[in-house]
């Protein structure tokens, strides 16, 4: 038996109340991260929509707190918008592509051919650089890409180099970068559901007499597709939310910049929160999709 | 094994090939940074080593570096406190909206990292009307570590038999002590795991922090700043190196320390 109740103390007569009330127990467990999240996270998301219908004042430079649909008449009128828009959502989509198949044999192998040692070795040898530093590693791949850099004395022997301008020569830059930095995202998560498959299938697969390939088509793809999914969620979200990589190895405009310009070089935030209305609205259709596909329970 | 041989072997050089790949600008910063001369050029002509010096004698950087330690700290702290309340919550009760916390907590690092900023930034300067600075740092920092401790907590609770503070209540421990004597060192290397992935994260995040920070730079917003100077390169590269090891090696401990756990759960994809 517990201690008689006569000599009950303070820590004990809390702990007994508690225990008696799990919902108060609860709500003193939530009130915390919950009031948190509301507040600083959701709040903030709620105002930048309430100043996504302000006014910047053309002449006086002052913000007009009156609702006016002007800033989204301005995104769907200006073609530069839906440039930057399409370009964006082009380079997300190639740069997952490009994630999923550089990380797709690494992962195989990571789960399937390395010994136990091996692999582990190579979880943290992926999980460290995923962590290390994203702003270096751009300044890097800027310095490597420059005109004196690695990428262009290694291309000199056969008398090509890449430009420093044009749109082509951006595009590569910002595709390249995106692709490094975000590969360890896709890596992680397929490797993953690669491990969740049980050899039994596979063996099942060539005991009914498939060959390696049709297995994997038919067996293995489809099994670590939710995983290829939820990776993909990182590579896309990553993309549409940079404004520091194209701005450092290009002189392109994508959602990113484009926000950040109107923000911090225009002044005009309520322009910059509409426009950020579109990412937003991006991604929700993204994970409304990718949780059909079942790539939540792969995260 | 269905593999083949041949396949085998492609495979291992395939994976060869893209880990050459993940560390081939990690080596070539720490090739720049003993790099004798001012302009940044390939192939580097001579070696030094007085940049590290340089970049230590730098007010800036040290002033900057002092700032990320403040803010990786306040941010840690908070999100220790709220990412375990909100993992305990989740894990022993049934409630409605249970489905919705562990979205809720993912969402600072799931929308796009330019909306945050200029959410935080416009909500501080337009509705708050406050300076911005560590505080604000810290604010904006901790709402996306949540996640982080949230998720190495859980995993644990998870794997860990609710009989043990059953047993411990039975025995006659209140609810405090059976937290102190039985929860804590159960879940204990998963706080420390979540906690430096948390200091890991502030550490390096920029494209939020640059927006929260004003004139308060952090080690990163102070390297971003510096890259309009070129005469700054030299130096900035010695910082880039110390920020690299500063930001894996709180990593490598958490990864022993919480074991498979965090690329399981996706505790670390999803930073």
């Amino acid at each position: 038996m517990s201690a008689p109740a006569s000599s009950a103390s303070l820590p004990r007569r809390i702990s007994t109340w508690l225990h008696r009330h799990p919902r108060a127990q609860l709500g003193l467990l939530l009130s915390g991260p919950v009031g948190w999240l509301l507040i600083a996270y959701l709040g903030s998301l709620a105002a930048l929509m309430v100043a996504s219908i302000w006014q910047l004042d053309p002449f006086t430079a002052e913000i007009v707190r009156e609702p006016s649909v002007g800033n989204f008449r301005t995104l769907v009128t200006q073609k530069a918008y839906l440039d930057i828009t399409l370009r964006t959502v082009a380079i997300a989509l190639l740069v997952t592509l490009t994630d999923a198949l550089l990380a797709f044999p690494i992962a195989y192998y990571m789960s399937r051919v390395a010994a136990p040692r091996t692999r582990s070795l190579l979880v943290v040898g992926i999980l460290m650089p995923l962590w290390a530093s994203y702003l270096v590693k751009v300044y890097v791949w800027r310095t490597i890409l420059g005109n004196e850099g690695l990428v262009n004395w290694a291309l000199s022997p056969f008398g090509l180099r890449i430009p420093a301008t044009g749109d082509t020569a951006d595009l590569f830059r910002v595709w390249l970068v995106f692709s490094y930095l975000w590969l360890p995202y896709m890596i992680l998560p397929i490797y993953a559901g690669l491990e969740r498959i049980p050899n039994s299938l596979l063996e099942a697969s060539g005991d009914l007499g498939a060959k390696a390939l049709t297995t994997f088509r038919r067996v293995v793809l489809p099994l670590v597709l939710p995983a290829v999914v939820a990776g993909s969620i990182f590579t896309f979200s990553l993309t549409l939310g940079d404004y520091i990589t194209p701005s450092l190895v290009s002189n392109s405009q994508f959602i990113g910049n484009a926000i950040f310009r109107d923000m911090g070089v225009a002044n005009n935030l309520p322009l910059a929160a509409a426009f950020a209305t579109v990412p937003v609205a991006i991604m929700i259709v993204y994970l409304l999709v990718a949780r059909r596909m079942g790539a939540f329970e792969a995260l | 094994m269905i593999e083949s041989r041949g396949a085998r072997i492609g495979l291992r050089l395939a994976a060869a090939l893209t880990l050459g790949f993940i560390y081939l600008p990690l080596a070539v910063i720490l090739l720049y940074a003993f790099s004798a001369s001012r302009i940044q050029s390939w192939p580097i002509e001579s070696f030094t080593t007085d940049w590290f010096a340089r970049a230590f004698e730098n007010q800036g950087a040290r002033q900057a570096l002092l700032t990320s330690i403040q803010a990786g700290l306040g941010a840690t702290a908070i999100a220790l406190v709220l990412g375990s309340a909100a993992s305990f919550a989740v894990h022993r009760h049934r409630f409605f909206g249970r489905e919705v916390i562990s979205f809720l907590v993912i969402l600072p690092i799931a929308l796009p990292g330019i909306v945050t900023a200029i959410a935080l930034n416009g909500t501080f300067t337009q509705f708050l009307d406050i300076d911005l600075g560590v505080g604000t740092i810290i604010v904006g920092h901790a709402t996306f570590c949540i996640v982080l401790v949230y998720n190495n907590v859980i995993a644990r609770l998870r794997r860990t038999s609710a009989s043990l503070e059953e047993a411990s209540m039975d025995l006659g421990a209140d609810a405090f002590q059976t937290f102190r004597y039985v929860t804590l060192p159960v879940i204990r290397t998963a706080l420390i795991a979540g906690g430096l992935l948390a200091f890991a994260l502030s550490f390096d995040e920029v494209i939020v922090t640059n927006l929260t920070a004003g004139q308060d730079f952090t080690l990163p917003v102070w390297i971003l700043r510096s890259l309009s100077r070129p005469n700054q390169a030299p130096i900035v590269n010695a910082v880039a190196v110390v920020a690299v090891l500063l930001s894996v090696v709180p990593v490598y401990i958490a990864q022993r320390l919480a074991g498979g756990e965090t690329t399981r759960t996706g505790g670390a994809a999803t930073r």
